[in-house]
């Protein structure tokens, strides 16, 4: 293992690697992740692989149209030896209100102005849509073509691999355990294979990432809470978007190779580090999507497991240098949403750590929550 | 052994030869060799394949196959419908 580095990463999931690729990309050289399992073994092989731009921020749909433009050209950007399985068919979402309607509207209005090809749909364009839905208490929808999804683990392979040739060294069962700091500044991080003397660490430990906030001294504004998905056999295509929505509480694809996969979030979980799956979870996901999309009844369910959420007061990420702590970078606090824009925020937290100018603005910093400055973003699970 | 037509995991089609691509590719664990090339991910829940990779991974690594960590054991047991699970109450 080396003993020194320009740049220690901290979270071997897609975001860390994807920041180590763009670092490497652009030149910084002695970058380490730090593993503490095996790539992509949190959150991003956990989560539900869906990669959405309908969102109703300005911020939010740049930094999920610039994430899916990354997403379209990924297999040729990073060599990759496996296809990252994107697929197109878009996310319907469901509005069960006029209110929710209304708001759907708004957005759609922020979605043009990035050149996000979302519309909205009445209860009858959604069915010719998804024609298994069932149109009970639907009021409308929104709907965008270029939604879809990808391979968690392919595209956390593929940012790997690629990171790798620029000469990234990622050391997997790696764990970080401290970070020493002398007079306000890092010097190193400690791990249980040895010490790597760096003045620049970038936090991307997704559920963990407040633990490794304590080792600079950070109290961060986030908290972790379980999040539970089901995946069932794989049958013959029978749904092509993403089907979802806030009110109803679910979303619910069916990927490429056929598996349908789908969750809610539980209004009642609890903080916590728990990611055992429960029987709750599973009685109420199958009412729910056959109540929505009654066909599925007759698919057996396979699978069910559970990952962290790491949600901030705002439930939008933190992409940021700690002001407190120079040479303490985060992206963390994803809220849910980080597979999605992992490739953009790659790109701009390399840039903030390598000095360059921004591809876009961010304002995504630690100090908004005790300013009260926070993002509203009305689109959130 | 013909490593292109002896079949691993019949849920996912994949032969002996795919699997060892992935084992020389430095992918180590059954955790990982799971997640790239979906082994032991089909309705059959890694019956078959699981008591082969073992084996494999063992000769790999000169271990004892019980030294081969087996992949977390995910809920359910089978396979079962959702309507099973969830009830058919609103069925007409």
């Amino acid at each position: 293992m080396k003993n020194s580095a320009k740049v220690v990463v901290i979270g071997g999931g897609v975001v860390g690697l994807a920041v180590a690729y763009n670092l490497a990309r652009l030149g910084v050289k002695d970058v380490v992740v730090l593993e503490r399992a095996y790539l992509g073994s949190g959150a991003t092989s956990r989560c539900g692989a869906g990669i959405r731009q309908q969102w109703g921020t300005e911020m939010n749909c740049k930094l999920a149209k610039k994430s899916m433009d990354i997403f379209e050209e990924m297999n040729e950007m990073l060599e990759v030896k496996r296809d990252i399985e994107l697929k197109q068919k878009g996310y319907l979402l469901l509005a069960f209100s006029d209110k929710e309607m209304e708001q759907f509207r708004k957005n759609l209005e922020v979605q043009s102005k990035f050149d996000i090809p979302s519309r909205e749909v009445t209860p009858e364009e959604a069915k010719e849509i998804v024609p298994h839905l069932n149109l009970e208490g639907i009021v409308g929808g929104a709907f965008c073509p270029t939604d879809g999804h990808a391979n968690p683990f392919l595209v956390t392979e593929a940012y790997a691999k690629a990171a790798k040739r620029l000469g990234v060294e990622i050391y997997t069962y790696t764990e970080a355990l401290d970070i020493e700091k002398k007079n306000d500044k890092i010097t190193a991080v400690l791990t249980d294979k040895g010490k790597i003397k760096t003045d620049k660490v970038v936090n991307t430990a997704g559920g963990y990432s407040q633990q490794i906030g304590e080792m600079v001294d950070l109290e961060l504004p986030v908290k972790s809470e379980r999040h539970e998905i089901l995946v069932t056999e794989k049958v013959a295509p029978l749904q092509g978007p993403m089907v979802m929505s806030f009110s109803y509480n679910i979303y619910c694809q069916q990927t490429p190779e056929g598996p349908f996969l789908m969750g809610y979030g539980d209004p009642n979980e609890p903080e916590s580090y728990n990611i055992n799956a429960s029987w709750h979870f599973l009685e109420e996901m199958t009412k729910k999507a056959t109540r929505l999309l009654p066909p599925l009844k007759h698919i057996r369910v396979v699978r069910q497991w559970a990952g962290l959420y790491n949600i901030t007061p705002d439930r939008q990420p933190i992409i940021a240098e700690a002001e407190e702590v120079p040479g303490f970078y985060m992206a963390i606090g994803f809220s849910g949403h980080g597979f999605m824009i992992a490739p953009m925020t790659g790109v701009i937290l390399a840039e903030m750590i390598a000095d360059e100018e921004l591809s876009m603005d961010l304002k995504l910093d630690l100090g908004r929550f005790e300013r009260g400055d926070l993002i509203l973003e009305p689109s959130v699970v | 052994m013909d490593s292109d037509n002896t079949i691993i995991c019949r849920c996912e089609d994949l032969t002996l030869a795919e699997v060892q691509e992935v084992i020389d590719e430095g992918y180590t664990t059954i955790e990982e060799i799971k997640r790239i090339c979906r082994l032991g991910m089909g309705p059959c829940r890694g019956s078959t394949c699981l008591q082969l990779i073992d084996r494999i991974l063992a000769n790999q690594q000169n271990c004892g196959r019980e030294e081969i960590k087996m992949p977390t054991n995910r809920p359910p047991l089978e396979g079962i419908k959702m309507m099973e699970i969830a009830g058919d109450a609103d069925e007409k």
